[in-house]
């Protein structure tokens, strides 16, 4: 049987399973549509956030990322692991007590202003949108290598199959769901992991195979930091890039964590409160499967690509033009891979200098889907990790459609314009939207402002910058007001915003910026790290203009009392 | 809001015992990621491990082991000082 269709097999088979448990799942309330009926044990709702959260930026591309950047990219790892901490401690349990459905309704009756929620509907909806075109990219990428078409086909017919998926579904269908695509995911990274580091070091745990010997006897590392080297690359292990940058940078992936709303929603969907905490622990177990393995991956996989191009040692010949593998041939076909022989000696050159290097261009996010080929695995884990990372951009791309959605049939058209919209009506608007917020992203995926990864890295910025201040001032401050909160709000988004379009062009318009992230307009921040000034300027002009204004009224300050205990939690109550 | 009772002065200590335990949370969460794995790595140079220093492994899979710890104990103390002060649910 041919690679295509075992691929095939593997994806429509995953895919049915999805649709299935989505259909015996349906939504039927708008209540079950939104937060689950709040029935989902912590163990499952973990899982579930898992694959909420890794999406195609951690599955597919993060490694790539890592197998290029090295240390210096050790900021996503920390980044997307370390906010569920924060997470955990600062949010979860008392947005769970306070009990309602969406983030912008907890913003909206904590500062006692239909503006306030206003602003966390156009928060959450900017920071949603910019992580969906980051899933598009992945989803991109993904169906144009296993479909052997262009990247921009793949895109369109991803797009398809997610408008599909998520419109069918609500909260209820999607959380079940998510479990099962947790499974294929964390099974389709493992697997190919575990073949390569036994290959590479004999270990067949890929987390202590980063750190072990190679069957040479020297260690994985330095022996990667050694080829590197040589071919004029920077060392793997060594930090290139300035500390203020990445240690912001590593600052806005945390908060940025903890601020997005289709995360925070899933800890809405737990019983009780103490679930909560348990949640955003079982959640990290999850994802931290994934994480520990990531970057073992990525050093492996710049080894296996380096022996790939120098079968015979790095001063031996290299590969023949014309004796490329399969998967090159495949990804050359998508655009994303250029092989040019520019000297005509019919090898293949790789290495840092520009002038002579003949990989034109390699897109990192087929890194993890070209592994399991590029170290000539079994084509049945080739499949697998095709469905696997289809698994991740769906199911995070449904879990954000949903929380845009909610944003804008519940908090903007039920909450505000129109009160007395009916249930049938809300689960309408809600749908468009998905379809309008798909349309725009795929749109802007065409042309996006970086790897996948870099890509949703913004989205948390954005993120960092609005909605977490907001929500951690809520609960750990009585002193913060309505207009405290707004202003803080709009100033940490519209200044992080600025800051990516400067670097990134206008509404992610190509050619538009007038500064690069390789020269950015302050000290050495670069745009996806800003989300951490964002962060602090919201924090500082909420207090200042608190301070200056009005006290909160009493009832805000029982209220904020309130969050604080766990006592008395019941389920969910609408307006 | 289906409480909304006055505040007792057991309600402020048991809040006031939560942001101790995070403030002691989330001075190890900064240590073991922004400390060890990017401001201090120069300082803990000296430590290999498997080929490399002992920062970058703190950096790429120490300090998530660490988060883990960290949540969970946070879990397991809330809920202990949720029954030490009355203030769980039923």
């Amino acid at each position: 049987m041919d690679q295509f269709t075992l691929n095939l097999i593997f994806v429509g088979a995953t895919f049915a399973l999805y649709i299935g448990i989505a259909i015996w799942a349906r939504a039927g309330s708008t209540s079950e549509f939104y937060a689950a009926g709040r029935g989902v044990h912590p163990i499952l709702n973990g899982m579930a956030t898992g694959a909420d959260w890794m999406s195609a930026a951690s599955f597919l591309s993060m490694a790539g990322i890592i197998a290029f950047g090295g240390y210096d990219t050790s900021a996503y790892l920390m980044g997307w692991t370390g906010g569920y901490v924060l997470l955990a401690m600062l949010l979860a349990p008392y947005l769970r007590k306070f009990g309602k459905f969406t983030v912008p309704e907890f913003i909206g009756d904590r500062f006692y202003s239909k503006g306030a929620r206003m602003v966390a509907v156009i928060c959450l909806i900017v920071a949603s949108v910019t992580y969906v075109i980051g899933q598009m990219k992945g989803v991109g990428v993904a169906f144009s290598g296993f479909l052997n078409m262009s990247y921009s086909g793949g895109l369109w017919l991803g797009a398809a199959i997610v408008a599909m998926y998520a419109v069918l579904g609500g909260m209820k269908g999607i959380t079940y769901t998510q479990v099962a695509q947790y499974v294929v995911l964390i099974t389709a990274y493992t697997i190919p992991a575990i073949f390569i580091s036994l290959q590479l070091t004999g270990n067949p745990i890929p987390a202590l195979g980063l750190f072990a010997d190679t069957t040479s006897g020297v260690p994985l590392l330095e022996q990667l930091d050694k080829v590197v080297q040589e071919l004029g690359f920077r060392s793997y292990t060594a930090q290139s890039d300035t500390t203020l940058n990445i240690f912001l940078f590593t600052l806005s992936l945390m908060i940025g964590t903890a601020g997005l709303p289709h995360v925070i929603v899933r800890f809405f969907t737990v019983p009780k409160v103490s679930d909560a905490r348990w949640s955003a622990g079982w959640a990290l177990v999850f994802i931290a499967l994934l994480y520990l393995t990531a970057p073992a991956v990525g050093a492996m996989a710049r080894m296996n690509f380096i022996n790939t191009i120098y079968p015979n040692g790095l001063t031996g010949e290299t590969l023949a033009v014309d004796e490329q593998p399969n998967w090159m041939l495949n990804w050359e076909r998508t655009g994303l891979l250029q092989i040019e022989d520019k000297n005509g000696d019919g090898h293949i050159l790789y290495s840092a200098d520009k002038e002579t290097n003949e990989v034109v261009k390699l897109d990192r996010d087929i890194m993890v889907l070209a592994n399991p080929e590029i170290a000539n695995l079994p084509s049945w884990v080739i499949a697998l990790v095709v469905a696997g990372g289809l698994a991740a951009a769906l199911s995070t791309a449904a879990g954000l459609l949903m929380a845009i959605s909610s944003a804008v049939s519940h908090d903007l058209i039920k909450g505000m314009l129109n009160p007395g919209i009916s249930e049938k009506g809300e689960l309408m608007a809600a749908r468009i939207s998905m379809l309008v917020s798909i349309l725009l992203a795929t749109w802007l995926g065409l042309n996006p402002p970086g790897f996948a990864a870099q890509t949703v890295a913004l989205a948390f910025g954005l993120a960092a910058a609005s909605i977490f201040p907001a929500l951690m001032m809520g609960i750990f401050s009585t002193r913060v007001n309505n207009k405290g909160a707004v202003a803080g709000m709009l100033a940490g988004l519209i200044v992080t915003l600025v800051y990516i379009f400067l670097h990134k062009g206008w509404f992610f318009v190509p050619g538009t910026n007038s500064f690069t992230d390789a020269d950015p307009l302050l000290f050495s921040i670069k745009s996806t790290s800003f989300g951490a000034v964002g962060a602090l300027v919201n924090f500082a002009v909420a207090y200042v203009i608190s301070s200056m204004t009005e006290d909160t009224p009493a009832e805000i300050k029982a209220l904020v009392e309130s969050v604080r205990v766990p006592r008395g939690a019941g389920g969910a109550v609408d307006h | 809001m289906a409480d909304q009772n006055t505040t007792s002065a057991s309600d402020k200590a048991y809040w006031a015992a939560n942001v101790r335990t995070i403030v002691i949370i989330l001075v190890i969460w900064a240590v073991i990621s922004f400390g060890f794995g990017i401001l201090l790595r120069p300082a803990l140079s000296g430590i290999q491990v498997g080929g490399t220093d002992l920062g970058f492994w703190f950096a790429q899979q120490g300090s998530i082991i660490g988060f883990l710890i960290l949540i969970f104990f946070y879990a397991w103390r809330m809920n202990k000082l949720d029954r030490e002060y009355g203030v769980e649910e039923e």
